[in-house]
């Protein structure tokens, strides 16, 4: 009975969908001054939509959560017998269940929109609100029509297949829904675009309102990709942090489209410019964002990643991807150059710095968009290539070093028109710690080139990313500044690791008899034994090593190679420790004919700064959100407060102070 | 049309839509077929899996096409295909099996369980064999001919599906 509940509320939620997107429409008929009778339905279509879809998704949960086996999806995806934190997180991790988890949160957040946001025109916000349905409504087509969660089996099940052992890992219950959360607010980005675009309302007002959605929605994929990476860096024992991956570049080509929107819906709050490219990127960050479900679930590109691939879902998700994006760049192409041009501003400006950066980033975003499809696009005919680090790697610094430079310099830069004369000063000091480190560097040794270029503007951006504070009184730089500051240091910050990642690890594979020592970046390891040790499902070999620091006490490592049986497959379990300014990572081979174990150490010197540094720069946009939401509180608050005082005067009537004529 | 850049967008969407939609409508072999097809089977002699039946060598295919089946009693798609052998053997096929990292005791057992399509069971306690012939997994059935050619690759368990087009190799290795 609980499960049909579940369905019945999706059907009336997807219906509620549809009276939202029919009434958000009717709402741009309306006469100037008016308003149309079917038009206040929109709002409350929204609310209680969301309450439909996440009471859906709950109940989904709490089916998991008692392993209610008479379910399709629980059944093939559960056990009884599953600890408790793993049969909820079970819930999504499925295609359905995710999907159904992505509806209601997209719903949740509809519903928050048409709830408190006020400060829209009316017209403008049904515009949004009627978007927001049909991106809606497509989704529930999706799960009602060919991926229900709710779906019963004819004879109950005895037991539940469990699930997948790779995702029985809290890392992997965690990054889904916040990878998911960060797309959902980049529709709600997406829906607001089309309707300023649509009621031609692109103006400060609308900037404002954006904001926090792209920030929130930002923050949660720097945070997610940051974790991705993480994962992989320690699971596939591969001794890499990024593989440029096509579900990798999939996470990465929204973060970096709305990194670009999030810089320019500054700009348009703060000074009503870039009005066009705004409503571009917000478009462009949705599509990535839907691009990138397309790809990791249809299997038209080969990923180690793939999971829940289906090509018949995957059309499903073309066709949605061809109705709303290709819906939006139609609407683009026949609106926008109705959308009049914002104010001007001179190119060394902060605008203009920003300008800059946007374009670089879109340049990035292009090049990883090109390499990621382009074995697609060669595969069409008959010919199979693999595109790796060497195009993407100088590809994307070619952007990516002006970028960062200039970075460095625009938010020193004032508003509207500024002239390089007057920051000489941090200008040069920037110009002497690039150089400076680079020569430093030099000096020790040759290194390869990236790194060093990465070592020099990491050391420049640290310090620049304080310069802003420069001469101001510290406690009254508003928190949003702050997180300005704190992200363009977490950048500098992850730049520094990745630099020395790439310039100063070092690696040794040996073939080591039980007993024999290796030496590796200062520390002694020595194999003491290799045993052989058994899990639920696997069996594995694992060596013990004995690692000593400038012959002090030993801190052991037991890294294993795992074999999988049931599907047969092989896993290395790579085993760090981790020091302040580095981490050692080893992994085990095979063992050779003589009985010797092939051992993979690498020193990687500061490479936990690549996600300190993630999360510094996810810190400094939790910053910015929490500073924005407070000054927008203090101004909705100051004009109420106003708008009594009028009420009050005008009540008083005669008694009311006039004004001197 | 005064702004033609601002369809531009579209246009590049378009182009990639209609590549990702041709994309998805191809098939897409998933399977890595074996460099030997084509090639002579390697030499190889091994042991008797169990006492029930004979061991299997590369010379025991001569006389007529027939079947390589890469199997172990411990893996559960070798369950599902063994109906579907059995027919094959019904059909006059002769099938040598080779049992990969597998125990006398389990595979006596799996074959009472399962029912016995073999006439001879080698037994490859290291995968030898099976990565010679360039299986990548369990289980797999390869055609040989009456001279010891590699002809034909099936990865996976053999369906109901299976069975004529296996059958229809055979009759191609003659």
């Amino acid at each position: 009975m609980i499960a049909e509940i579940g369905l019945a509320a999706l059907w009336l939620a997807a219906a509620l969908a549809v009276l939202q997107m029919v009434s958000g429409a009717a709402s741009l008929r309306a006469a100037p001054g008016e308003s149309n009778p079917l038009a206040i339905y929109a709002r409350p279509a929204a609310v209680v939509q969301a309450f439909l879809a996440v009471l859906a998704f709950l109940l989904l949960l709490r089916a998991f959560a008692v392993t209610d086996l008479s379910l399709k999806l629980v059944a093939t995806n559960s056990h009884s017998m599953k600890p408790f934190i793993y049969k909820l997180t079970g819930t999504w991790g499925n295609h359905e269940g995710s999907m159904l988890l992505w509806v209601g949160v997209l719903a949740a957040s509809g519903g928050l929109l048409a709830a408190f946001e006020k400060r829209l025109p009316e017209r403008t916000m049904g515009a949004t609100l009627a978007v927001q349905g049909f991106v809606a409504l497509g989704f529930y087509a999706f799960l009602l029509l060919s991926s229900n969660p709710f779906e019963r089996l004819p004879i109950p099940a005895v037991e539940g297949n469990g699930l997948n052992p790779l995702l029985q890992d809290i890392g992997l219950a965690i990054h889904p829904p916040t990878l998911y959360a960060g797309y959902v607010g980049l529709s709600v980005a997406f829906s607001l675009a089309m309707g300023a675009l649509m009621t031609s309302e692109v103006n400060p007002a609308f900037a404002r309102v954006m904001r926090p959605w792209v920030l929130g929605a930002w923050v949660l994929l720097t945070l997610g990709i940051t974790a991705g990476s993480y994962w992989a860096y320690y699971e596939l024992g591969w001794g890499g942090w990024w593989f440029w991956d096509p579900v990798e570049n999939a996470s990465l080509m929204p973060w970096l489209a709305a990194t670009a929107l999030m810089h320019s819906v500054s700009v348009l709050a703060a000074r009503d410019a870039l009005r066009t490219w705004t409503i571009m990127l917000g478009v462009l960050a949705f599509s990535m964002s839907m691009l990138g479900t397309f790809l990791v679930r249809s299997g038209v590109l080969t990923s180690v990643h793939a999971f829940a691939v289906d090509p018949e879902r995957g059309a499903f998700i073309l066709a949605l991807l061809g109705l709303y994006i290709g819906g939006a760049f139609t609407i683009f192409a026949l609106c926008a150059g109705a959308v009049a041009e914002g104010k001007r501003f001179a190119v060394t400006s902060r605008e203009g710095a920003l300008v800059f950066n946007n374009v670089m980033l879109s340049a990035i975003l292009a090049i990883v968009l090109l390499g990621t499809l382009y074995p697609l696009l060669t595969e069409a005919f008959n010919v199979r290539v693999s595109v790796g680090p060497p195009y993407f790697n100088p590809a994307g610094a070619i952007f990516a070093i002006p970028m960062l430079l200039v970075m460095a310099v625009g938010p020193l830069l004032r508003w509207k028109s500024d002239s390089p004369k007057r920051i000489q000063f941090e200008l040069m000091l920037i110009a002497a710690l690039v150089i400076g480190a680079i020569a430093l560097v030099s000096f020790f040794g040759r290194f390869p080139l990236l790194p060093l270029l990465g070592l020099g503007l990491a050391a420049g951006l640290a310090v620049a990313a304080f310069l802003p504070l420069r001469g101001r009184n510290l406690k009254r730089v508003p928190v949003a500044t702050w997180g300005m500051v704190v992200a363009h240091f977490g950048i500098a910050v992850s730049l520094f690791g990745m630099a020395c990642e790439g310039a100063f690890s070092e690696e040794r594979l040996a073939a080591v008899a039980p007993g024999g020592t290796e030496q590796i970046g200062g520390f002694a390891v020595t194999l003491e034994a290799v045993t052989p040790i058994a899990g639920p499902n696997w069996t594995a070999m694992e060596a013990r090593l004995a690692v000593r620091q400038d012959g002090g006490e030993p801190v052991f490592l037991t890294p294993q190679a795992r074999s999988f049986w049931s599907p047969p497959q092989s896993t290395s379990e790579s085993a760090l420790l981790t020091r302040w300014n580095g981490q050692l990572y080893a992994v085990i081979g095979n063992q050779a004919e003589d009985g010797r174990w092939q051992i993979r150490i690498w020193w990687k010197p500061f490479v936990t700064f690549i996600w300190y540094g993630g999360l510094l720069v996810g810190l400094g946009g939790i910053l910015s959100i929490v500073g924005r939401m407070r000054v927008d509180l203090k101004r909705r608050s100051a004009s109420a407060k106003g708008a009594q005082r009028r009420a009050d005067i005008e009540a008083l009537g005669v008694a009311a102070p006039q004004p001197a004529e | 049309m005064r702004k033609l850049y601002l369809w531009l967008p579209l246009a590049l969407f378009a182009f990639f839509a209609g590549l990702a939609a041709y994309m998805l409508t191809q098939e897409k072999d998933q399977f890595v077929e074996s460099a030997m097809i084509g090639q002579p089977l390697p030499a190889f002699a091994l042991e008797p899996a169990f006492d029930g039946l004979p061991g299997a060598a590369k010379a025991d295919f001569t006389g007529k096409p027939k079947l390589l089946n890469i199997w172990a009693s411990w893996c559960l798609p070798c369950i599902a295909e063994a109906p579907h052998l059995e027919a094959l053997k019904r059909s006059g096929v002769e099938i040598i099996g080779i049992a990969i990292r597998d125990k006398p005791a389990d595979v006596a057992n799996f074959l009472a369980r399962h029912g016995n399509p073999y006439t001879r069971i080698g037994s490859d306690r290291i995968s030898e064999v099976q990565l010679a012939i360039g299986s990548s997994g369990v289980p797999e059935t390869f055609v040989i001919d009456a001279k010891g050619m590699i002809r034909y690759q099936h990865i996976g368990d053999v369906g109901a599906d299976d069975v004529p087009t296996l059958l229809a190799e055979l009759e191609k290795a003659k």
